[in-house]
């Protein structure tokens, strides 16, 4: 069962939708297991300008989306990196055991979303 | 507005039910193993309420045993069978959609070396006679298959495979739990040996149910501690609950025609406008050989569980089959068993109409699941709404 707090984000959840201008977009999970998440990212001068998520799961994995999208929002992409699921759900003032990989699932599609961009750099960079 | 579509759970009390029950838990309370006068009355009520019970069920008041719910009924009915078999291997064959209370009980004896078939169910949900035929073994000790099933509402053949089990001498049981408001349960008709009830299916108390054991069958004994229900159940017999029991199912008897009409004309009248009016959604299970009040329905490119939770917000209850609403992270055994793709059928939510159920409160659920289908596609990455079109790839 959810508590209030994960209802009341899921029921209004941030940053839904995609980013066409994102340089850093990244996956995690898969559909035959329930859930997956993209996460979209604008970084500028080492900034997270913008963060946004699209996700396929439950009501606690669209609040961890809700939730990690909005607590990387101005932070450097190695900042961002810290950002552990515990504090997701922290936030979210608790989530049942079997929901508690819904924040992991935040944590690894934010990390792809990283690496998209760093990746991104390191090509352009090279040009 | 709140409305329950969610009756192949639980259903309300009858508040003619309440009546009958309320004063055998306040006045005529004794125990009906006592021998004094409060006693005496406590038993001749639950004495009635067998004997309507079994008249109901075409079967002997001596055949009818209360446990405390369908669960305990079914624990009882496999468990006692394998324990009572003098077989030196002991085996039991079933299906892949039981509810758990048979599959995890299954399982528990497999674990102490019974060995199990589950046969496949087609992609309708029922289950072939000639599939039991060919599982059964030398070794098989019981039969269990479930009348309707409680996510799809698939009606198996109950009759013709007990008629086989009994050539082949070999014990019948079904679970019957979901199939009381709609189907005949005439024990000799379904050719049953064994069979579970629940009271809080039919509108009568949580806490109650019955096992069917027909005369001569040799289970063992699953509840020890007294003398209750002829030495084969212990526990103090609930005097209340069997009373309501008895009144539910009575009611509920008696309105089945009319019950049967009214809601499998609600039940196509919202799977057709569902189908109609929402893309990308179908229908799990068959059209025909199904509960009158079930509907199952999967909607591509979202989850189960956050359309639930959607669909409560606006006030409408129902169940998921899929995912972690029950605390497993998989989809629907049930749903998986008719060859559904698991990233559909974590997609699927169980409508179960009830003999209150209006057709305007299924009006009402349509546009509330039509809003929530939109949003929850328009989250999803698997979905362009632009394009109106998804991909699971």
């Amino acid at each position: 069962m959810y508590n209030k707090k994960v209802i009341e984000v899921f029921s209004n959840p941030k940053n839904v939708g995609e980013m066409p201008d994102a340089n850093g977009v990244g996956t995690a999970g898969n559909a035959s297991c329930g859930d997956i998440m993209k996460v979209y990212l604008k970084i500028e001068d080492d900034i997270i300008k913008d963060a946004s998520f699209e996700t396929f799961g439950c009501a606690a994995a669209i609040a961890s989306s809700s939730v990690a999208t909005e607590m990387i929002k101005g932070l450097s992409p190695e900042k961002a990196l810290n950002v552990k699921n515990s504090e997701v759900v922290e936030i979210l003032e608790g989530l049942p055991p079997q929901k508690i990989h819904c924040s992991v699932l935040a944590e690894e599609a934010i990390h792809a979303a990283i690496n998209d961009y760093k990746m991104k750099m390191e090509s352009e960079s090279k040009k | 507005m709140k409305i329950y579509l969610d009756n192949a759970a639980t259903t309300a009390l009858d508040p003619n039910v309440l009546d009958k029950m309320t004063q055998y838990f306040i006045t005529d309370f004794g125990n009906p193993s006592s021998w004094h006068s409060f006693g005496r009355d406590g038993l001749k009520a639950v004495d009635n309420a067998r004997d309507e019970i079994a008249a109901i069920l075409g079967a002997k008041p001596s055949e009818i045993y209360f446990t405390s719910c369908g669960t305990e009924s079914d624990n009882w009915a496999l468990r006692g069978a394998v324990y009572a078999s003098t077989n030196k291997k002991k085996h039991i064959v079933t299906t892949t959609i039981e509810h758990p209370a048979i599959l995890d009980t299954c399982a528990a004896l497999e674990r102490d070396g019974v060995e199990v078939t589950y046969v496949a169910v087609d992609s309708d949900g029922l289950v072939k006679l000639e599939d039991i035929k060919k599982a059964i073994t030398d070794n098989t000790v019981i039969v269990s298959v479930m009348t309707a099933n409680n996510e799809i509402g698939s009606i198996q053949p109950i009759s013709e495979i007990g008629e086989f089990c009994r050539d082949e001498g070999i014990y019948f049981h079904t679970d019957a739990v979901q199939a009381v408001e709609s189907e005949d349960l005439n024990v000799d008709k379904l050719n049953v040996d064994l069979l579970s009830l629940s009271a809080h299916k039919f509108h009568g108390p949580k806490g109650i149910g019955i096992l069917y054991m027909r005369s001569g069958v040799k289970i063992a004994k699953y509840m020890t501690g007294g003398h209750q229900e002829r030495g084969q159940r212990a526990g103090t017999t609930n005097t209340p609950l069997i009373v309501g029991m008895a009144e539910a199912l009575k009611i509920t008897v008696s309105n089945r025609d009319q019950y049967v009409k009214k809601v499998s004309e609600l039940r196509d009248y919202l799977i057709d406008r569902v189908l109609n009016e929402i893309q990308f959604a179908h229908l799990n299970g068959g059209c025909i050989k199904r509960l009158p009040n079930n509907v199952n329905l999967s909607f591509d490119y979202i989850e189960g569980e956050s359309l639930l939770m959607m669909l409560d917000l606006n006030g409408v209850a129902v169940s998921s089959g899929s995912a972690c609403s029950s605390g497993s992270l998989e989809p629907s055994h049930v749903i998986l068993a008719l060859g559904v793709k698991p990233e559909i059928a974590h997609g699927s939510v169980r409508f179960s109409l009830g003999r209150e159920t209006t057709k305007g409160e299924i009006d009402y659920a349509i546009e509330v699941l039509k809003k929530s289908v939109t949003r929850l596609r328009e989250i999803s990455p698997l979905f362009n709404v632009q394009k109106g079109e998804g991909s699971y790839v």
